[in-house]
């Protein structure tokens, strides 16, 4: 093969994927795999000129071809244009995607230099990416062209990083193909470990005597089971529910399930087929749902929780059905969503290795001292003996929250003192990661004759799967957002967790708030019309403003920017509900309709010191280094926490080296979830930041106005070189200020809060029940947009994955367990969007920001249902809309 | 390691298919092979064992030819091939169809021929290929046959291909010049998508009225299937009132399932106005001839 303009010889059989050999035998790792099969775009190649997935080529039909791959782009003008015009547009997030897509783009750019919109979308649908809405990849191949003779990107000068479009600081190796993720490195002598799933949702086993398969397989080194875990058979994400077994003791609870894990020589754990075992089921009734989990005299999954609900979380303040009666105008309804899976474009993946008597985990994270915990409580060895070293995360979404291979690597590396490696298929990844809680929720609310809200009450039945993961986190979290963002007297809310043999339900950007949100505005829609009232109208009326109490009973004195936002888009409403009546004065079957929604969104855990550490040192030689903990997982927190330390430091981005999340050499900064690394990390940044001018400014007898700047290895302090003797450093710490709540949810859960409102556009096709998306406009309060084009990013991310909610996504276990038939938005799904940045400083905050991460998505899907009610009068109540269900909506 | 064979003459992938000691897989360009095996290594089933046949260095298959009467359509001839070919107008809907399987890159290896050997009840091609009257001409050792195309695929993952043969090409009767077809895929997203239903016409309408219809539907049955009584239905009628003459008996003989996609009830409906849909649309063009 001539790869990327070199001969290749390469020796393989000749059916290997060429996406295996150029990773494995070529090393060319930048080729991505996400699915082996053509579902997902991620090893996109071009073969002879044309984009293929390298997964479904077998090697003879490439031999003697030209393949050109990531890591031949730079040296075609081309291909350099065109990866600096992904850079320049935040085009890639976690960049996992990223090669797939340049390729695809490259194709087209060939023929057609100057794209138009819809020929990038037809190049590259085949492509999947779940973090950046689209939006942004389609920008940066239309503007290729401009990047041609583009200069060299300029960095922010010093004190101008915060607010700057910098392009990320993690973004060359995203285009280039340098990345390294889970999957694309591991020491040459690991073996492979793959583990054995339960075909069954509910069953008991036996695993017999494996020595015949020893003997049929002398490649096979050890099957691991669960009397090989050293320490604790049991993991999750509270210190006192270690509930899910790293490899079951004979029960196994869902599909999916670990029973034992192949350990191996690579091409023996592949080669053996699962009948082989000898594994005896007794297969058990399974509780497939909340319903039949609580149902009296139902079984206890575990003995732990006998009524199968494993967290009921309350919220309780007025009096409810007093505010209720006396009500003008009351509306209820009931909801049920489904399943949701990440479908991050990783499949979970990693290695580790024994150090002597310590451990090094290498994996796909988004909380590595969680992992760190988690590990050494499996192998029983005290935490100071593990070292997490997260990869590169192709995509997290509250997903790699839990640990997936961690614990199994680090058992096999542990005992076999050989390096081990895993990478999940995309098919187990599906069935044994965790999932969103699919809810059914019943809620009614009602308003006075003027349209105030004077009570609210909330029941739902959260589907939290067969072991805690997150449960506890969703039930608490539910309640306390389930008034959404508006002034709310009276209100009485309970979530329930409740445990049923389906996959863990677990952490996915909202922890059950986006069901709830989908609940919530349908009311307001109900109520605002039979109160006479324009639906956003009765919005602002009942907007929280600052200094407004909640119905957790916490006063939020600043950064409330939820009137700002709706008054933002109150000129977009109106000008798109007069293009949509005057649409549907042209009559046809096509019904146009706008729909609006709101959100709010605490940012951190709930009610819980929730820390992160910082530290950047300088040393005598002038190497400035930002020791930063967080985990990016292509959100954007490696360039949003530098852009904070640098302007805090007084010196640009560019003078800083990163060291990243290595839990050896950083510290503590929490998990990336409940958007909190911007405002919490941030915080730890700007402080330690601070501590370190402090130091500088002390040793060089400054002012607090004093410019600094690094030369040549020397500090100059306003234009005077001062040496240093020993390294100084600046440690920043913040754990954001809460009050826990009581039993009636009374408390201040968190520090500060994100709000926003979008609008939807569509148009409802009567007879065939689908939905086209027109237009989206997010206006988002985000406190301060440290780098506007990331915190854009989000947004477009966050609405690509409430589209999907809304429109696509449902997880069954069994059925939907590949990217073909579990459908997440293509390029094609996601409409344009409108951003409007409000910016309502968040004193706390860094620079007065606070998180956007999931506050993205919450508000997407109550909009698009708001919408096709707008548009038709119809009701959606069973989510994923799919066309049967909105033709069956618009008929009742 | 399987023994992988990647013969460059149909001679030779014949013998070597007769010879084989055990059906080997036939493999062309393994947008369907490859995702089974995907299925197969998730839970841990047996590796698939059979020995490879890669029949797509074979000569002279990857063309498509003006045979006088009728189109041959060879067995190499990818979805992007046929998208991007200058075909006479009868063939606008499988040429539609060819652009609307999976993405770009499926459509850039993925071949008619295999479609249609993979036999799945929501194959693209089949709709359109059953709307145009095509011919599967099979070749083995013992000689070429030609089968219909409704012959030819008995059911869901089902065809007549026979354990000593080869799908080696398609033959298109040619219609009349003025013939307009299209085709209509209904699925829940944009790209990569497996249909919901679809449906495929080709429509011949000398004069103003509607000579001769065909129509088919797909993702309803096992097999997609012509709709007779629909066709008969149509026979006479002005193009422009061809979309009122479709009545949900027309479609009695479909069989819809409920899966993951749509409920059984939804697909039979959304046939029909699929249906209505496209004939209204092919009724632009005849209206301007006539």
């Amino acid at each position: 093969m001539l790869v990327n303009g070199t001969a290749r010889d390469v020796a393989a059989a000749p059916e290997t994927r060429l996406s295996l050999v150029l990773r494995d035998a070529l090393g060319l790792v930048g080729t991505k795999s996400g699915c082996d099969a053509g579902d997902c775009g991620a090893c996109t190649v071009l073969l002879d000129g044309k984009q293929v997935c390298a997964c479904l080529v077998p090697l003879a039909q490439a031999e003697g071809g030209a393949v050109l791959t990531v890591e031949g782009l730079a040296a075609l003008s081309l291909g350099a244009a065109l990866q600096r015009a992904f850079l320049a547009h935040g085009a890639a997030q976690c960049g996992f995607c990223t090669p797939g897509m340049l390729l695809a783009a490259m194709e087209l750019l060939a023929v057609e230099p100057r794209p138009a919109v819809a020929a990038v979308e037809v190049a590259l649908g085949g492509v999947l990416c779940r973090c950046t809405g689209y939006r942004k990849i389609i920008d940066a191949v239309c503007a290729a062209h401009s990047f041609l003779d583009a200069p060299a990107v300029v960095l922010p000068a010093a004190g101008a990083a915060v607010g700057a479009r910098m392009p990320r600081a993690d973004g060359q190796p995203k285009v280039d193909g340098a990345e390294v993720y889970g999957a694309d490195a591991a020491p040459a002598d690991a073996l492979w470990l793959r583990p054995v799933r339960s075909p069954h949702a509910h069953a008991r086993f036996t695993l017999g005597d494996c020595a015949p398969l020893y003997a049929r397989h002398p490649g096979l080194v050890r099957v691991l089971t669960a009397a090989d875990v050293p320490g604790r058979n049991g993991f999750g994400i509270y210190p006192d529910i270690k509930d899910q077994a790293v490899f079951a003791a004979g029960l196994v609870r869902y599909r999916g399930d670990t029973v034992c894990a192949l350990v191996g020589e690579r091409a023996a754990v592949e080669a053996i087929a699962v009948a082989e075992l000898p594994i005896v089921w007794e297969v058990l009734p399974a509780l497939a749902d909340p319903g039949a989990a609580l149902a009296p005299g139902a079984p206890a999954l575990h003995d732990r929780w006998p009524d199968n609900v494993l967290t009921t979380g309350r919220l309780a303040c007025g009096d409810v059905d007093a505010a209720l009666a006396g009500a003008a105008h009351v509306a209820e309804g009931a909801w049920q969503t489904g399943f949701v899976e990440h479908a991050y474009i990783e499949p979970e993946a990693g290695w580790a290795r024994r150090v002597g008597d310590r451990i090094e985990v290498h994996a796909s994270t988004q909380a590595p001292y969680m992992d760190l915990e988690e590990v050494a409580g499996v192998l029983g060895i005290p935490q100071s003996a593990v070292r997490i070293v997260p990869t590169a995360c192709g995509g997290g979404f509250g997903g790699k929250l839990d640990v997936a291979v961690q614990p199994m690597i680090a058992v096999a590396a542990w005992v076999l003192r050989r390096p081990v490696r895993a990478v999940w298929t995309r098919g187990e990844s599906m069935a044994s990661s965790t999932k969103r809680h699919p809810a059914r929720i019943t809620a009614r609310a009602g308003c006075d004759a003027a349209g105030r809200l004077v009570g609210f009450e909330f029941e739902g039945v959260y589907d939290t799967g067969a072991y805690a993961s997150w449960g506890p986190t969703v039930a608490g979290r539910v309640p306390a957002h389930s008034t959404g963002p508006y002034r709310m007297p009276h209100a009485r809310s309970r979530a329930r967790a409740v445990l049923t043999n389906n996959p863990p339900s677990g952490a996915f950007r909202g922890f059950g708030v986006p069901q709830a949100a989908i609940a919530q505005e349908a009311l307001w829609d109900k109520l605002a019309d039979a109160a006479g009232l324009d639906r956003l109208e009765f919005r602002v009326l009942n907007a929280l403003r600052r200094g407004d109490a909640t119905a957790t009973g916490q006063v939020i004195a600043h950064s409330v920017g939820l009137v700002e936002c709706l008054e933002a888009l109150r000129p977009r409403w109106r000008e798109l509900r007069a293009e949509a009546a005057r649409a549907n004065a042209r009559g046809g079957l096509l019904r146009h309709g706008v729909g609006v929604a709101c959100m709010w969104y605490g940012i951190g855990n709930t009610g819980m010191s929730n820390p992160s550490t910082m530290r950047v040192t300088l040393a005598p030689e002038g190497r400035l280094v930002f020791h930063n903990g967080a985990v990016d997982i292509g959100q954007g927190s490696t360039s949003v926490l530098l852009q904070v330390v640098a302007d805090a430091v007084g010196l640009p981005v560019a003078d800083f080296a990163l060291v990243l999340g290595d839990t050896d050499l950083t510290a503590d900064a929490g998990k990336t979830s409940a958007s909190r690394q911007t405002f919490v990390s941030g915080r730890a940044a700007l402080e330690a930041g601070l501590a370190l001018r402090d130091a500088i400014l002390l040793r060089a007898n400054a002012g607090p106005e004093a410019r600094l700047a690094l030369e040549a290895g020397r500090l100059l302090v306003d234009g005077r070189a001062i040496a240093l003797e020993a390294p100084l450093e600046g440690i920043g710490r913040f754990d954001p200020p809460t009050v826990p709540m009581d039993a009636d949810g009374q408390g201040s859960p968190y520090a500060t809060y994100g709000f926003a409102a979008q609008l939807a556009a569509l148009a409802v096709d009567t007879e065939l029940g689908t939905v086209r998306l027109d237009r989206i406009v997010a206006a988002h309060d985000v406190g301060r947009a440290i780098n506007p084009m990331l915190v854009e990013g989000q947004i477009e991310g966050g609405i690509a994955q409430g589209i999907g909610l809304a429109l696509l996504e449902e997880y069954l276990p069994g059925r939907t367990e590949n990217l073909h038939d579990y459908l997440i938005p293509t390029i094609g799904d996601v409409p344009v969007i409108e951003n409007i940045l409000i910016e309502d400083p968040e004193p706390l905050g860094p620079y007065g920001a606070k998180g956007i991460g999931e506050p993205a998505l919450v508000p997407t899907a109550p909009a698009i249902f708001s919408a096709i009610r707008d548009a038709t009068g119809a009701e959606i109540t069973r989510v994923p809309a799919l066309p049967h269900r909105v033709l069956e909506a618009l008929r009742t | 390691m399987t023994a992988y064979h990647r013969p460059g003459t149909l001679a030779e992938a014949l013998a070597l298919l007769a010879a084989a000691p055990a059906p080997p897989l036939l493999l062309a360009g393994g947008t369907d092979v490859y995702p089974a095996r995907a299925g197969a290594a998730a839970w841990g089933r047996a590796p698939d064992a059979r020995a490879v046949l890669d029949l797509s260095a074979i000569a002279g298959l990857a063309s498509i030819e003006d045979r006088g009467d009728h189109h041959r359509i060879g067995a190499g001839v990818t979805w992007a091939g046929l998208r991007d070919a200058a075909l006479p107008a009868w063939f606008d809907g499988l040429r539609a169809a060819a652009g609307k399987v999976g993405g770009a890159q499926v459509q850039n290896r993925g071949t008619l021929l295999g479609n249609l050997c993979n036999a799945s009840p929501a194959a693209d091609g089949v709709p359109p290929l059953l709307a145009l009257d095509a011919t599967v001409e099979l070749a083995g050792v013992r000689g070429v046959r030609r089968l219909s195309l409704g012959a030819f695929i008995l059911g869901n993952r089902r065809t007549a291909l026979a354990a000593d043969e080869l799908a080696v090409a398609l033959l298109v009767p040619k219609a009349s010049a003025e013939a307009v077809a299209g085709f209509e895929k209904l699925g829940a997203r944009a790209y990569l998508v497996i249909s919901i239903v679809m449906v495929a016409a080709v429509l011949e309408a000398p004069g103003g009225r509607i000579a001769r219809a065909r129509l088919a539907v797909g993702a309803c049955s096992e097999v997609a299937q012509r709709l007779p009584a629909l066709e008969a239905a149509l026979e006479g009628v002005a193009p422009a009132e061809a979309a009122q003459v479709v009545q949900p008996a027309h479609l009695a003989g479909l069989a819809p399932i409920g899966d993951v996609r749509a409920t059984a009830d939804y697909r039979q409906e959304a046939a029909v106005v699929l249906l209505r849909r496209l004939l209204a649309r092919l009724a632009a063009p005849l209206r301007v001839a006539a």
